[in-house]
């Protein structure tokens, strides 16, 4: 049981297709691993084993800035173990994890727990966000500076807004002197109230209580206004609606340090899957599904850039919880492991991407959101990178899951694109799906 | 059809067929001996995780004179169950080997879930504010019986919309069989829009009652006005209460309903629900009963009782 496990082997992927979003190259050939690292092909390779990479794509170090692993103290939803597993068989080298945990991330030892033990477990790099506020009760600010010497990255009071805009000030000007930033669930709580979908025709319909989009879209106006008074770093999570992406190209157009990120399923789905799927709490999640006018608005600006970043919002919840009525189940879509596929589905069928523009939303531009280098695949740098089968057609099947929630509004979908290997520091993760135990308690 | 959701999963094939059983049910229980042999042997499971009084005696008493065997059953407590919960609830009630469940629930889409989940029929008496389809088939035919037909009829529903369970029943009810459907009411109170073009939103009453040939009034609720949905009761009244003079504005024959309990004085008056020309409040109490009746027949009457 050592830490920071560097691969020993080597290993020697052929006739791959290499989509190297940080340096926007793409190109087809060989790409070789050693002690942890990519190595220069013309180097003195110890009798590497030999991978075939054909049809693949290998794509470096996929970052998910936005997951809830639950850890401590839910671990019946999900656990650190669970959660990296499901990251390593999403294809993910790296979580960003959300702090609303029991107890709240919001003091240094927490967040120091959360990057030993994701070490000891060793499938992926567990990234911690701290609370912006202590408990994330929005009364105090956490000690932000103090988290990030311990290794947080971003920090959030996630599941709930900073809904006092006071603090929600001292946060930002504080966030000016840190390298992460604040990272905003933005929804106005007194205007989404008890609303449990989407409010428009669907939840007429239906008789489901209603969440307007300008929920969401009042808070990110606020927001962006104090980033401009502060010269904060304001990330935008899992933003949902025309409103807010005007205020976002309106600090962007203001050349304020402000980021957004949108999540797969609100690319994919609209909130007529609610009524398609009768009630089943595997469509409620927050932000909630939007209508189809407002995926198309966010397609568009995913694809345009506006929206930095894709993650996945991962929010894994027991299945006794989620099998409640509608109204009286949490919040919360298991999504680790339909990510990429359903990123590869809208992103290159439906949007006709380039795949180096698209794939830069789940690699580069999280890094840069979150003041992480990583140089792409360059001989030196860390060999972490996933395979991906471009052209895999597959219905979802969550019993091949490692994350604990199998809930999904993607079940039996069929999506483009399969994750077939990760590998993290020169030693493989998962391979043809199977995620490696070793690590696992 | 062995479940009944929501009106709009029925044909208008099946709803008229109901409505026709329902007339026949009609038939049965003004006699003095009511009591027919039709469910003897049958036992249905009236499951209420709601308060209710009018809605529970109406299925049990049309249970009771189709003769069938009726259970009560009175969950109490808030919609998450302490304890058992809501799905071992219903396979008890399985395991119990009862022919079919009558379910309210507070939150929407419960009865359709236990209905994917039973192998019996499931009929829903009312789920939030999604569904009450036996209300709906019991508005649809008192208005058949009071006018003649529904095909070309303006039905004007008042109030709030938005939290009725009974607007959307009949919503999909009328639209089946051909009415057209105004729905007024504060902003708050009603849905900004809905996908009909036979479907018009209005704030103003008088607007949509002119020419309306039925009025259906729904109930308002106290705790919209802690919510800001309205601004006090007495202010409601003036604006949307259902009076003799705003009647006026309506066809002449017009023909008003209210689900019940009515607020006198307030969504509706007093001299409009004891007209006997213009109200049919207690038709729809009787008729209630028929269509349950007629319900229960449909999905608990086997097969050799259906032919």
């Amino acid at each position: 049981m050592n830490g920071e496990r560097e691969g020993s082997g080597w290993w020697k992927i052929t006739d791959v297709r290499v989509i190297d979003p940080y340096r926007q190259r793409a190109w087809q050939g060989d790409v070789l691993v050693g002690q942890g690292r990519f190595q220069d092909l013309a180097a003195s390779a110890d009798a590497p084993e030999s991978v075939s990479g054909r049809g693949l794509w290998l794509v470096p170090r996929l970052l998910d800035m936005h997951v809830h692993l639950r850890s401590p103290g839910q671990e019946w939803k999900e656990d650190l173990a669970s959660g990296s597993a499901a990251a390593a068989h999403g294809g993910f080298a790296a979580v960003m994890t959300m702090p609303n945990t029991d107890p709240v991330v919001d003091v240094p030892s927490l967040v120091s727990w959360q990057i030993a033990e994701g070490r000891r477990i060793g499938l992926v790099d567990v990234l911690p966000a701290g609370a912006v506020t202590k408990a994330s009760g929005g009364q105090e600010l956490a000690e932000l500076w103090k988290m990030e010497k311990a290794g947080a990255v971003g920090f959030s009071d996630d599941g709930r807004p900073v809904a006092d805009g006071g603090l929600m000030r001292a946060a930002l000007s504080y966030s000016a002197t840190l390298a992460g930033p604040i990272v905003q669930h933005a929804e106005d709580v007194t205007l989404s109230g008890r609303g449990v979908m989407h409010e428009g025709e669907v939840s007429g319909r239906l008789g489901l209580a209603g969440v307007p989009g300008e929920a969401e879209a009042v808070m990110v106006w606020r927001d962006v206004q104090l980033a401009a008074l502060t010269d904060g770093r304001l990330h935008v999570a899992h933003v949902s609606t025309p409103g807010a992406l005007e205020a976002i190209q309106w600090a962007k157009a203001h050349g304020l340090r402000v980021t957004a990120e949108v999540t797969p399923h609100h690319l994919f789905f609209t909130d007529e899957r609610v009524a398609e799927l009768a009630f089943s709490p595997v469509t409620k999640v927050n932000p909630p599904l939007r209508p189809e006018s407002y995926r198309q608005v966010l397609l568009q600006a995913m694809k345009s850039g506006l929206i930095d970043a894709i993650a996945s919002d991962h929010a894994p919840h027991h299945a006794d919880e989620k099998d409640l009525p509608y109204k009286d189940a949490p919040f919360g879509i298991s999504s680790l492991e339909t990510a990429v596929a359903a990123v590869l589905t809208v992103g290159l069928d439906e949007l006709a991407m380039d795949p180096l523009t698209l794939l830069v939303r789940m690699t580069a531009a999280p890094h840069r959101i979150l003041g992480l280098s990583y140089q792409g695949l360059v001989p030196g740098e860390s060999a972490d990178f996933a395979l991906i089968d471009p052209d895999a057609r597959l219905p979802v099947d969550p019993g091949k899951w490692y994350s604990q929630a199998r809930e999904t509004p993607w079940q039996g979908v069929a999506l483009r694109g399969q994750v077939v290997a990760t590998m993290l520091r020169g030693r493989w993760a998962m391979r043809e799906g199977e995620v490696l135990t070793c690590g696992l308690r | 059809m062995r479940d009944l959701i929501a009106l709009g999963d029925l044909s208008r094939a099946q709803l008229e067929d109901l409505l026709d059983l329902a007339a026949a049910m009609k038939e049965i229980i003004r006699r003095p001996v009511k009591k027919v042999p039709t469910l003897r042997g049958k036992a249905v499971a009236n499951v209420f995780f709601e308060a209710s009084t009018r809605t529970r005696n109406s299925f049990e008493l049309a249970g009771k004179y189709l003769g069938a065997d009726v259970i009560n059953f009175q969950a109490r407590g808030s919609s998450v169950e302490k304890g058992e919960t809501l799905w071992d609830t219903v396979r008890t009630m399985r395991a119990m080997r009862v022919d079919a469940v009558i379910v309210r629930h507070q939150a929407e889409g419960v009865p359709g879930e236990m209905a994917a989940r039973l192998d019996i029929p499931v009929i829903n008496a009312g789920d939030g504010a999604h569904q009450h389809p036996t209300q709906g088939l019991l508005d649809l035919l008192t208005i058949r019986d009071r006018l003649g037909h529904i095909a070309g009829l303006t039905v004007t529903i008042v109030g709030d919309v938005l939290h009725s369970r009974v607007a959307r029943s009949d919503i999909e009810g009328l639209l089946q069989l051909g009415a057209k459907v105004r729905l007024v009411g504060p902003p708050a109170l009603i849905p900004g829009r809905w996908d009909s073009p036979h479907v018009r939103i209005y704030t103003d009453l008088a607007e949509a009652l002119a020419g309306a040939q039925v009025v259906q009034v729904l109930r308002i609720q106290r705790e919209r006005q802690a919510s800001g949905g309205i601004p006090s009761l007495r202010e409601y009244h003036d604006r949307w209460g259902i009076t003799p003079a705003g009647l006026g504005l309506a066809d002449a024959e017009v023909l008003v309903l209210h689900p019940g309990p009515q607020n006198r004085g307030v969504e509706i008056d007093s001299a409009v629900v004891d007209d006997p020309k213009r109200s049919a409040i207690q038709d729809q109490v009787e008729n209630g009963v028929a269509v349950r009746m007629a319900v229960l027949y449909r999905l608990v009457g086997g097969k050799e009782a259906m032919e």
